[in-house]
C-alpha cells in the first residue's frame, strides 16, 4: 500500500526541500542508494508484467482472458447453434432428397410415357418402323388371289406377333385397315384401307422372323391356300425390314379420351 | 532516477521477450499490474511529500500485489471472480486517481 506513515520519515528530514518539485529534482539527482536499486527492480518487474500482459492480450485470441463461466456459456450457445444448424441441414437434405426422388419419378414416368407413345404410334401406323421380320412375296399369275386370302395372311401374321405390317410398300395395315376386292373387282388388284395394290403382293411384317415364317408355311396355311389358287409364296427374312408407309390418321368424331 | 530506468528496462524487456503468461497466472496478472501501479503512484506521491521510504515502498508494493491476487483467487473460488476483480480494479483506480491528484498539486500547485 502506498503508505505515508509519519513515523517512517527518511533520515535527511532536516535539510529536505519544502517544494514537491525541488524534491523531485533532488530525487533524480541524488546518488542511488541500495534501497533505490530495490525500488528500481520492483518497477522493472511492474513494467515487465504490464508489457507482457498487454502483448499477451494483443497476440492471443479474444477468449484467452475469458473466465470459465463465460467460456462455458459461450460453448453452450455455440453447441446449441450447432444443433440448430445440424437439424436445419437434416431437414434441407430431406427436402432435397424428396425433390430429387419426385424428379426421378417424373423423369421415369415421362420416359415410360414416351416409349408407350412410340409403341402406340407404330401400332396406329402414324410413324414408320423398322426391325427384324419377314418379307412374303405372293405371286398371282391367274388373278385368283383375293382379299380373303390376303386377309387370312394378315391375320396369321398378327397371330404370330407381327408388330407392323405393310403391303407393297404402299399400304400400312393397322387395326382399322380393311381389305376388299373393291366394288368393281379387277383381277390382280386389291383395296387395302383405301390404297390400291397390285399383284404380286409383297407383305412386309416386323416381328420374330422364325415365328412369322412358320405362320405362313404350316399345312393348310397361306402357302397351301395360294398354291391351290395357282400362285406361289416365297418368304425371305432380311436382317432389317423397313415399314415406311403410314396409315391414314383416324378421323374421330364422337369419341373422347376418358380416364 | 534508477527507478525510472528500471521501469523502462522492464517495459522494453517485456515487449521484446514476449514470454507466454503461465495459464495459472493469467487471471492474476492484470490485477497484480494494477495493484503495483497503485503502489508506484503512492510511492511517487510519498516522495513528493518528502516521506518516501524504500522499505515502505517495497513492502507496500509486494503486499499490494499479493493481496490483489489473493482477492481474485478468493473470488474465483467463491464464484464471484469477475465481480470481485472489477471491485478491486475500481478501488485501486480510485486510489490511483487520488494519488495522481496529490502529485499534480505538488508539481503544478493546482
Amino acid at each position: 500500500m502506498p503508505d505515508h506513515v509519519p513515523d517512517h520519515m527518511p533520515d535527511h528530514v532536516p535539510d529536505q526541500p519544502v517544494d514537491g518539485r525541488r524534491r523531485l529534482v533532488d530525487a533524480m539527482t541524488r546518488r542511488p542508494s541500495g534501497g533505490q536499486v530495490v525500488a528500481g527492480l520492483l518497477l522493472a518487474l511492474l513494467g515487465f508484467a504490464a508489457a507482457v500482459q498487454v502483448s499477451a492480450l494483443r497476440s492471443e485470441t479474444p477468449y484467452a482472458g475469458a473466465r470459465r463461466g463465460d467460456l462455458v456459456s459461450l460453448l453452450q450457445s455455440l453447441s446449441a447453434a450447432q444443433d440448430r444448424a445440424t437439424r436445419q441441414l437434416a431437414d434441407l437434405q430431406e427436402t432435397r432428397d424428396a425433390l430429387e426422388e419426385s424428379t426421378t419419378q417424373r423423369a421415369a414416368a415421362l420416359e415410360e410415357a414416351q416409349r408407350q407413345l412410340g409403341d402406340l404410334r407404330i401400332l396406329a401406323g402414324a410413324i414408320g418402323a423398322e426391325g427384324p421380320g419377314v418379307r412374303i412375296t405372293i405371286t398371282d399369275p391367274d388373278g385368283t388371289v383375293g382379299a380373303r386370302t390376303l386377309l387370312n395372311a394378315v391375320e396369321e401374321l398378327r397371330d404370330a406377333g407381327a408388330e407392323a405390317i405393310e403391303i407393297n410398300d404402299q399400304a400400312r395395315v393397322v387395326a382399322a385397315t380393311y381389305l376388299t376386292d373393291g366394288s368393281d373387282p379387277i383381277d390382280g388388284e386389291l383395296d387395302v384401307g383405301g390404297t390400291t395394290v397390285r399383284a404380286p403382293y409383297v407383305v412386309d411384317a416386323i416381328g420374330s422372323p422364325e415365328t412369322l415364317a412358320e405362320a405362313t408355311v404350316f399345312p393348310g396355311g397361306l402357302t397351301d391356300e395360294v398354291e391351290d389358287l395357282g400362285g406361289t409364296v416365297s418368304v425371305e427374312t432380311p436382317e432389317t425390314i423397313r415399314v415406311t408407309s403410314l396409315a391414314p390418321p383416324p378421323d374421330t368424331e364422337f369419341v373422347e379420351p376418358s380416364t | 532516477m534508477i527507478a525510472l530506468l528500471g521501469l523502462l528496462v522492464g517495459i522494453v524487456a517485456g515487449l521484446f521477450l514476449e514470454p507466454a503468461v503461465p495459464i495459472s497466472l493469467q487471471p492474476y496478472l492484470p490485477i497484480a499490474v494494477v495493484a503495483a501501479l497503485d503502489a508506484t503512484f503512492g510511492a511517487f506521491r510519498a516522495m513528493l511529500d518528502g516521506i518516501f521510504d524504500e522499505k515502505v515502498f517495497v513492502i507496500s508494493f509486494v503486499s499490494n500485489v499479493l493481496i490483489a491476487a489473493l482477492i481474485v483467487y478468493l473470488g474465483d473460488q467463491l464464484g464471484v471472480g469477475s465481480q470481485l476483480s472489477t471491485g478491486v480494479v475500481v478501488v485501486l483506480g480510485i486510489r490511483i486517481f487520488s494519488n495522481v491528484a496529490a502529485i499534480r498539486r505538488h508539481l503544478f500547485h493546482a
